[in-house]
């Protein structure tokens, strides 16, 4: 429950209002039902009373005060006009202003139909132009990113792109430049606005001045259906608006939920949609013929055929078979997903994770779990988790706000810079293989770390851990974490980046999990991801359904996950593109994807949020849970999946975590900000016991850091024009000092020899990096597997 | 005739800035005798006790504004010396002719308010003064006057000098700050005023040269005799740049209260050619404009406010019957709208704007609305056209483009009309 807020009571054009205390008048008069038209003013950015929109009146000593209500803090007694003639008037002067050099080509303008400007002058503007001169002319627009688009003749210069870039994002690359009638917004020569929010300055942006190319000329706002939703893209699950027009998904808008983005989206969540509208969807089943070419089928054909060869296999004992993915979809899907393998198959052969997260029952199962929002009452937040601006961008957000708004001392451990670095007040480094030592000295305060240790001691403490690299070993997180548990006040978020990850292993998506955060039973068995793959191998495990997981691209050892599939004797691939792991399945079928069902979600917090359908899909693609139900069907069995609906409504009733968070609960008043789903269940307490954690010696060899970028190779990401073409391709990270013993000039190319592969790779100097590290980006196209330790040559 | 701020330069104008100049002629006497027996209050008081009002164009009183400082710490003094206003070079001169008048008073000041840093904000475009104020500041640090433990006192101040680049409204305190931070010069919203949260949000008293340049004095004569010179509300004296149509333009350091006729006809010499008097900007470009009528008015801080101007920071500019009032008052706008920072909306479009039309008068193109459209425009960045102007701004840059707007309207109708009817200005 949120605390009630102070009241004072001001009296808004002659009726008295009892407003909440402490707030800026705009906010105050607003709460009191009267709306003050504004520009420059954001709820989530610091006032600057710029544009001068909201001047109201307010009664002072020395008569009516004229002033900006989003400058001006409430006071009890306050007496303010809202409409009087000098506010009126001096509104419609500020709207002749704003208009004088606004070049009125809202015909052509995205932003038309949904204008802050345009509105406004509606309600408060004059009716004509009393200007005869020539209006300020620029060329318009210049691209200032690949992104985003900027059309100086349309700006009122209000400063909220500028504001959000250097307050809130934190890459203050767009400007004020110029002074007088020639202020403009610009980027600096040669820096593009290569921010990973910039859509953002898109959204707030009051008119056109700021475009967005996948969306600029495609729609105009009043033929777009809306539905609002949950980002696909990571675990921070922020709140969005899903926008299509002609079954075509045109836009993605932040929705301003409290608890978690707070408005704001990632450039990935926000232009990572085109994937939906990609015409490499699949869109029929696929059979591998005689010839060994997947060919077009029947879907009755293909489910014959999968029920037919998993029924037989499974028929040979609960370790034949094995299920691969679940957590990238809904909660309901990875639900029947579980029903299907445990019920149908009788295998407890399952992993939503691919051996790159964390283990599945810290997620389900953390102790003092924490939400985001804890981070606005942190007073230390400690983060030994992947870089969250590569991984998680919107919490990153949110701990960026912590550390440079809300005064929290920010402590950040990485084995390179990451981008809260320089919000920090701790920045530690260590070489991947010694975490433990680090910890150790971290809790002991030893040395360099003493002033880290003591801020450590004063709580709230909030600790956000992860697999920093993706060659950490996942025991280390566990043993932060234990450590971390034992801070003041401490609240915990284990983050791993995969949409629904924590979803599924609340849906018991593993060995070691039940429905709703319940433990199996000791001694009940079954592989993880790492099992089956060298079970596959090994052949002890010879059936493998994969959904909407493409372990050959994202194995941390493509070339085991590869050998598996190679050596699996009947594979079938549930998903939405013919990814690597696809084009090896024995049949593919097409499911449906992010909104096109409906259903629930769960982000790193374990809140549950409601996922919405706004468009029907591929003509031949079909919703995950009734794929399994007709394959469970023809195997003579069901899993009881009439519809999404009836399948959460089983959940809400079954799986003890989920108790009554229903569809319903979900759809309407504070239920669309989530729900968090309470700890786990009294009756089986599942308390994950971190596990000694002994990293194997590192000599004089070289290490892995092998982490992700926001931008990769993924399929989802390449999927889409907008976002496919800002991945990078990949470089070798190298400490100057490793540059010069290994003889490596700059820019020289080398070859890095890994535990899975060999590539040959551009360098680049990271003096970040501790020396005997080497830095390099995962899914972007050089895979070496995740093995530690590496060796670098030169090559001539 | 009574002179504080100008007798050293007067009786030695080839090395009145040096230290040795300064010390032989009795300077940092003053700073000797308060460190060795004066608490900080005391300071303070006599500053009160003058009744100095601030010489940056506000002449809002010292002692006052110094009473607003917060307690916390650091806190810091900052000397306005960006002085953009045209027609106004007063300062210059204090800079460069009497820069150890200058450092003795930050000192002295310093000392009063706590503070331990202290800097010199100084306009680009003044880089003699620059020059002279950096060296006299070097060679207060060589003397101990500056520095570590000064004159054995253990008052610590180290005096940074800063440069502008060429914005008049660095001028305005806030900006200033933003300047000296770094940051774009841009006002900053108030409250908070500088003296809570000013220079790097620490307390801060922003005051202008000649201000404190009066110190040493007040501090050395006691405050009761500076209270002593002038007429109530306009003690002391004051440095007034006299320029324009004038026989003798100048600085003139002059105690207040004699008649606008006394000073323009006195100190200035008349007006040139033997011309008549059309008007004069009583107060720096942002002053609205005297007339004939105002001739008797005396020459005091209260009465030019009570007559709807200002004698802001002491600019007088005169001009002659020869003079154009639409191609003066487009001159004074076009200076605005060129200095307008951008920042909020009725100054940069307003301001702009109103050069724009006055621009078509002045060339012939004027319309008869074109008047109450310029009006309307001023309505809408200072609405009443009170004085003193109340503002839909930031800051008091916008309104001061509409001084020139209501002097001419006021004034001067028939000369716009003239322009209007007759295709562009009458008198050729």
């Amino acid at each position: 429950m949120a605390e009630q807020p102070t009241l004072v009571t001001i009296t808004v054009d002659g009726k008295p209002a009892q407003v909440p205390a402490g707030t800026l008048l705009i906010e105050a008069v607003k709460a009191a039902g009267v709306h003050i038209p504004h520009f420059c003013y954001h709820p989530r950015m610091k006032p600057v009373g710029m544009c001068r929109m909201c001047l109201i009146e307010v009664e002072g000593p020395r008569g009516m005060l004229l002033t900006t209500s989003c400058t001006t803090p409430v006071a009890d007694g306050m007496a303010v006009h809202t409409e009087s003639d000098t506010v009126k008037k001096a509104q419609e002067g500020v709207l002749e202003f704003l208009l004088l050099n606004h070049p009125l080509d809202c015909p052509v303008c995205d932003r038309g139909g949904e204008c802050p400007l345009q509105d406004q002058t509606m309600a408060c503007g004059p009716g004509e132009s009393r200007m005869v001169e020539e209006k300020r002319h620029y060329p318009k627009p210049i691209p200032i990113s690949d992104l985003v688009l900027l059309d100086r003749e349309r700006c009122i210069l209000c400063a909220r792109c500028t504001r959000f870039s250097d307050e809130i994002s934190g890459d203050p690359l767009i400007e004020f430049k110029g002074r007088g009638n020639a202020v403009e917004v610009n980027t600096f020569p040669d820096e593009p606005f290569a921010s990973y929010f910039s859509g953002n300055t898109v959204q707030i942006c009051p008119v056109g001045a700021l475009t967005a190319t996948p969306y600029r000329f495609r729609a105009r706002p009043w033929d777009l259906e809306a539905v609002e939703s949950t980002c696909p893209h990571c675990s921070v699950g922020c709140r969005i608006s899903v926008q299509s027009s002609r079954n075509q998904v045109l836009r993605f808008m932040g929705v301003d939920n409290g608890p978690t983005n707070q408005g704001w989206l990632c450039d990935k969540g926000r232009f990572g949609f085109e994937y939906l509208g990609s015409p490499q969807r699949l869109a029929a089943p696929l059979i591998r013929n005689a010839d060994g070419v997947l060919q077009e089928a029947a879907w009755s054909d293909a489910l014959d055929l999968v029920a037919e060869r998993l029924g037989a296999l499974a028929a040979g004992g609960p370790d034949v078979v094995a299920g691969l993915g679940g957590a990238r979809g809904t909660n309901e899907e990875a639900f029947a997903f579980g029903k299907f393998l445990r019920e149908t198959l009788g295998t407890n052969n399952l992993d939503a994770q691919l051996g790159d997260g964390l283990d599945a029952r810290l997620l389900a199962g953390i102790t003092a779990r924490g939400t985001i929002d804890d981070l606005e009452r942190a007073r230390t937040v400690l983060v030994w988790a992947p870089d969250l601006k590569e991984e998680l961008p919107v919490l990153y957000l949110r701990v960026r706000r912590a550390a440079t708004e809300l005064g929290a001392r920010l402590i950040v451990v990485h084995p390179r810079e990451t981008g809260l670095d320089p919000v920090a007040a701790h920045t530690i480094r260590y070489r991947p293989g010694a975490g433990t030592e680090l910890l150790r000295r971290l809790a002991d305060g030893s040395g360099d770390l003493a002033e880290a240790r003591r801020a450590l001691g004063e709580g709230p403490v909030v600790a956000i851990v992860g697999r920093p690299g993706a060659g950490d070993d996942p025991r280390l997180a566990e043993a932060v974490l234990a450590f971390a548990a034992g801070l003041p006040g401490a609240t915990l978020l284990p983050v791993t980046r995969r949409s629904n990850v924590y979803g599924a292993a609340d849906m018991g998506l593993d060995p070691g999990l039940l429905p709703g955060r319940v433990a199996a039973p000791a001694g009940t068995g079954g592989r993880d991801a790492a099992g089956i793959i060298e079970g596959l191998i090994a052949g002890e495990v010879a059936g493998l359904v994969l959904l909407g997981a493409d372990p050959v691209a994202d194995y941390l050892e493509p070339a085991r996950a590869a050998a598996a599939l190679e050596a699996a004797s009947f594979t079938v691939a549930i998903g939405l593109f013919l990814d690597e792991s696809a084009a090896m399945a024995d049949v593919v079928l097409p499911a449906l994807g992010f909104a096109e069902v409906e259903g629930t979600v769960t982000n790193l917090e374990g809140r549950v949020q409601k996922v919405n359908r706004l468009l029907p899909g591929p003509a031949g693609a079909r919703p995950t849970h009734e794929i399994l139900e007709d394959i469970a069907r023809r195997m003579g069995g069901s899993i009881g999946a009439a519809s999404a609906e009836a399948l959460a409504a089983e959940m809400a009733a079954t799986a003890p975590a989920y108790a009554g968070i229903t569809w319903e609960a979900l759809s309407w008043g504070e239920g669309r900000r989530g729900i968090v789903a309470p700890g786990p269940a009294g009756s089986q307490p599942l308390v994950h016991a971190p596990e000694d954690h002994a990293p194997p010696p590192v000599g004089r060899n070289l290490v892995l850091h092998l982490a992700r970028v926001l931008y990769d190779q993924g399929t989802l990401t390449q999927a889409g024009p907008s976002l496919a073409k800002l991945a990078r391709p990949a470089a070798a990270h190298v400490h100057p000092e490793d540059a010069t013993r290994f003889g490596i000039p700059a820019g020289a190319t080398v070859r890095v020899t890994g535990s899975g592969g060999s590539v040959e790779l551009p360098t680049v100097f990271d003096p970040s990096l501790v020396a005997g590290t080497v830095y390099l980006p995962l899914h972007c196209g050089a895979s070496i597997g995740a093995g530690l330790e590496i060796t670098m040559e030169a090559v001539s | 005739m009574t002179q504080i701020l100008t007798t050293r330069m007067e009786a030695h104008p080839s090395d009145s800035h040096t230290l040795g100049r300064y010390e032989d002629t009795g300077g940092y006497a003053v700073l000797r005798t308060a460190l060795a027996g004066m608490q900080p209050d005391a300071i303070v008081a006599e500053v009160k006790a003058s009744n100095l009002r601030g010489r940056g164009g506000a002449n809002f009183p010292c002692g006052v504004k110094w009473g607003f400082l917060a307690p916390s710490r650091p806190r810091y003094l900052v000397i306005n010396g960006d002085e953009s206003e045209p027609g106004t070079f007063k300062d210059r001169q204090l800079l460069e002719r009497d820069p150890h008048q200058l450092i003795e008073g930050i000192i002295l000041s310093a000392y009063a308010l706590g503070v331990h840093h202290a800097f010199i904000y100084i306009r680009g475009e003044y880089p003699r003064p620059a020059r002279r104020v950096q060296r006299a500041v070097e060679e207060a640090y060589g003397a101990g006057y500056l520095g570590r433990d000064i004159l054995g006192s253990g008052f610590d101040l180290e005096v940074t000098v800063h440069l502008g680049a060429g914005a008049y409204i660095c001028g305005e305190e806030t900006a200033l700050l933003n300047s000296l931070e770094g940051r774009r010069g841009e006002p900053r919203i108030k409250p908070p005023f500088p003296a809570v949260e000013g220079l790097y949000a620490k307390p801060t008293i922003v005051n202008n040269v000649e201000t404190i340049s009066n110190i040493p004095w007040i501090v050395g004569n006691g405050g009761a005799a500076y209270d002593a010179i002038g007429p109530e509300g306009s003690r002391g004296t004051r440095m007034f740049s006299l320029s324009g149509h004038v026989n003798q333009p100048g600085n003139y350091e002059v105690v207040m209260g004699m008649t606008w006729r006394d000073f323009i006809y006195g100190y200035g010499g008349g007006i040139r050619h033997g011309n008549a008097l059309k008007a004069w900007i009583p107060g720096g470009a942002s002053a609205p404009w005297f007339v004939e009528e105002h001739l008797d008015t005396p020459l005091t801080i209260d009465d030019v406010a009570k007559n709807r101007s200002m004698l802001g920071s002491g600019a007088v500019v005169v001009m002659d019957e020869t003079t154009c009032m639409v191609k003066a008052a487009l001159r004074v706008v076009r200076f605005f709208a060129h200095e307008s920072c951008g920042q909020c909306t009725p100054c940069r479009e307003g301001a702009t704007w109103l050069q724009q039309v006055l621009t078509r008068i002045e060339a012939g193109a004027g319309r008869d609305i074109d008047l109450d459209l310029l009006l309307d425009i001023s309505d809408n960045i200072s609405p009443g056209l009170a004085w003193p102007p109340a503002m839909t701004t930031i800051c008091p840059l916008g309104p001061s483009a509409v001084s020139p707007i209501t002097s001419i309207a006021t004034y001067f109708k028939d000369e716009v009309a003239a322009h209007v009817h007759g295709g562009g200005c009458p008198l050729g």
